[in-house]
């Protein structure tokens, strides 16, 4: 063993480079959603919802958690993708489920560029409302075009053929959508974790810490953030498809402020910047509130907003933010060995 | 042994269905929060005021109500409320809808559920057209918007008229119900505007000067029951649209009873036409008003929501009784076909071809009554009115 440690051995150097391994924990999120598929096959509807919003949340921590992209308009994304399986299925030109996702995601990834092109200019509070007034404008569309998008009252009742010729999606007993549902997650999930480890993920989280010094090193700082925007809304494109496609229809309320807000608390609960955040935030959110609703119709809202209180007093890193916490609190309280 | 264990459970099965044929789960799919909840309390109120006014009717068997919060107008959370209450509650009859979204969203699961669903608001013409399940209890946009168009036309003697209207489903739909009407009894639409989505209460300053400036004899507004109705006629006052001979129509949604009192005395002199308001001069409606008051408080006030709950609940007892507990739906969707019920909006029946409602309409103006309040008074009546839509095959509802 040399004096002086090389590049690779320094502890730094070796963190760097273990980052992307894979830990131990980490199929215990799909064993648990292949355990719920056998376990509540009554709450698969529910499921699939949750699954849906898992792989929203992705999408926005992407932008949101790793390059820094402050947005309250995501659904934008989520809306191109849900109406353009929605509408190609109910003009009867193409039903197809997964060539659909692809259709959608490319939809969604097109306004993200055209849209990213002229929002990226701006940052804070400026972008902020730019990326609400780009989802605004695409609901007002919406809304408007009503022989293409049934406007207010949706496209009911799409006609989607079973998954690979084989397996139908029924409305009353969701057990397709959900494991399709799953599959398409698992997929986005690998792609954007490979991408977050990437040399590309870690340009992001330095525009993210500090965009001068970017542009100093020579990162090209606008193109990385458009590229990260792109694929975002290709993400949330898919989400919005299968949302589309497990639920037969198309409303509004893809393209709304509501759901565009709700994935912001469900990521900022979970902790962003931190590829789980999603899960934990999506299911935390999702869950309580779907019992409390089952347990209180009335007064459920009461019981999420006193979490939510909670978080964002005492937890600012999320329920993540809390568990590293935790962790480190007992790991210093261990007596060294 | 065996044949013990034969005994005991061919018993068990025998007080199995007993048990079953003893209570009907009804399953309820209402936003109780958000911006619905106003509007879900009305109908659970009518629905609870139903089974408690009229406890014999319902006897010996037991109604349950399983209650579960449709959230918003998004469809997806109805959608999972339906599909639970089917598959986990196993519920034997499912009711509530408040938006007509959700009751679009829920449509395939009710039919793949195969179970009766009431409809107890959601007013869109088409929807009873996309479930054979679909039974609806409250109103289609056209029942009111046709009606005053007729009524307009006839009794108003107008020769003229601009309609006003939120730009959203409900809104095109009355438009279209009334301008149909409307010229087909010699009338003439001379301007349509649109004021606004459904969302926000716009400034509806523009809109009516736009109004006035067109002299028509009437003004023919629909907008959202709540908070856009109170604008309508405060604009109205404001501008002294009266004053210059015009006359302010619409269906009841303007004049919803809950909101009529706040309104003030702009409001007097406005015409409606609706199958229900408070007012109505009927015993039944006295006792439903009555003992509403008595339960929830003076101040409050039944509305065309909670009667669509009330009326709703005694479809389902009516039901429940014909198939003597044991609920199976053909036999449901045939034993409503032959349903009359004396209801506080006076007497309904269902379509048997388009499981729609049937009822009398009422032409009103509101009064300032001798109490100080305000009141609507029936200056006419149609009786039996079908939904317009279904029943001359209009666009969407062919």
């Amino acid at each position: 063993m040399s004096v002086f440690p090389t590049a690779t051995d320094h502890p730094a150097a070796r963190a760097l480079a273990g980052r992307h391994r894979l830990r131990l924990w980490e199929p215990l999120p799909w064993l648990l959603a292949l355990a719920f598929y056998v376990a509540f096959p009554t709450y698969l509807g529910f499921g699939t919802d949750l699954l849906v919003t898992i792989l929203f949340a992705i999408s926005l921590d992407l932008v949101l958690g790793y390059a820094g992209i402050v947005t309250l308009g995501h659904a934008a994304f989520f809306g191109a993708g849900a109406y353009t399986v929605g509408m190609l299925a109910f003009h009867g030109i193409w039903a197809e489920p997964i060539t659909s996702l692809i259709a959608a995601a490319a939809v969604a990834a097109l306004v993200g560029l055209l849209s990213g092109l002229v929002l990226l200019r701006t940052t804070g509070l400026t972008l902020l409302m730019l990326t609400l007034c780009t989802m605004a404008l695409l609901e007002e569309a919406a809304n408007l075009a009503h022989d293409w998008t049934g406007g207010f009252d949706g496209l009911p009742s799409i006609a989607i053929p079973p998954l690979f010729g084989l397996f139908e999606f029924n409305p009353l007993y969701p057990n397709t959508q959900y494991l399709y549902a799953l599959g398409v997650l698992f997929i986005c999930f690998v792609f954007v974790r490979v991408l977050v480890y990437s040399p590309f993920g870690q340009s992001l989280t330095g525009i993210r810490e500090n965009t001068l010094r970017m542009h100093a090193v020579g990162a090209p700082v606008r193109m990385r953030l458009i590229v990260c925007y792109t694929i975002s809304a290709a993400i949330a494109g898919i989400a919005g498809g299968l949302w589309a496609q497990a639920n037969a229809y198309v409303n509004l309320s893809t393209l709304g402020l509501d759901r565009a807000a709700t994935v912001l608390i469900i990521l900022v609960l979970g902790g962003y910047g931190r590829l789980y955040g999603a899960f934990v935030g999506a299911v935390a959110y999702m869950v309580l509130s779907h019992l409390l609703a089952k347990i209180y119709p009335t007064a459920w809202q009461l019981g999420l907003g006193l979490l939510l209180v909670i978080i964002a007093l005492f937890a600012r890193g999320g329920i993540l933010g809390v568990g590293e916490t935790l962790l480190r609190w007992f790991g210093r309280r261990r007596p060294s060995p | 042994m065996i044949r013990r264990i034969v005994a005991a459970s061919a018993a068990l099965a025998i007080s199995a269905s007993l048990a079953h044929a003893q209570e009907v789960k009804v399953g309820v799919n209402l936003p109780y929060t958000g911006i619905g909840a106003e509007f879900a309390q009305l109908i659970d109120r009518g629905m609870e005021m139903y089974l408690k006014l009229n406890a014999d009717k319902v006897k010996p068997y037991k109604i349950t109500l399983i209650k579960r919060d449709a959230k918003n107008p998004g469809g997806a959370d109805a959608k999972i409320v339906t599909q639970e209450l089917l598959t986990q509650e196993k519920v034997d009859i499912l009711a509530g809808w408040v938006y007509s979204p959700n009751a679009i969203a829920s449509a395939p699961i009710v039919t793949a559920g195969k179970k009766l669903s009431v409809i107890m608001n959601a007013g869109t013409a088409h929807i009873t057209n996309m479930s054979p399940y679909y039974v609806r209890t409250s109103f289609s946009m056209w029942h009111a918007g046709y009606a005053i168009g007729e009524a307009a036309a006839k009794q108003l003697k107008a020769k003229t008229a601009v309609v006003g209207y939120t730009d959203f489903p409900p809104g095109k739909d009355s438009l279209a119900a009334f301008k149909r009407s409307f010229e087909a009894n010699g009338g003439k639409v001379i301007d349509e505007i649109p004021m606004g989505g459904a969302g926000a209460v716009p400034d509806m300053t523009p809109f009516f000067q736009r109004a006035k400036d067109k002299k028509p004899d009437v003004f023919f507004v629909f907008v959202p029951a709540g908070d856009h109705a109170a604008a309508v006629t405060k604009t109205y006052g404001a501008l002294g649209m009266r004053q210059a001979g015009i006359k302010l129509i619409g269906p009841g949604d303007i004049t919803q009873d809950t909101k009529l009192q706040a309104m003030g005395d702009a409001a007097v002199g406005l015409i409606t036409m609706h199958h229900y308001h408070a007012d109505l001069d009927n015993a039944e409606n006295k006792r439903f008003v009555a003992a509403w008051k008595k339960e929830y408080g003076a101040n409050t006030t039944p509305d065309f929501m909670a009667v669509g709950g009330y009326d709703g609940m005694a479809l389902i007892a009516h039901v429940v009784q014909q198939l003597k507990g044991n609920i199976d739906t053909d036999k449901a969707l045939a034993s409503i076909k032959g349903w009359k019920f004396n209801s506080p909006r006076g007497p309904i029946s269902v379509d048997p071809d388009t499981r729609d409602i049937i009822m009398n309409e009422y032409l009103s103006e509101v009064v300032k009554g001798s109490d100080g309040k305000l009141h609507q008074k029936v200056i006419g009546k149609i009786d039996n009115v079908k939904d317009a839509c279904k029943a001359q095959k209009i666009a969407p509802c062919a």
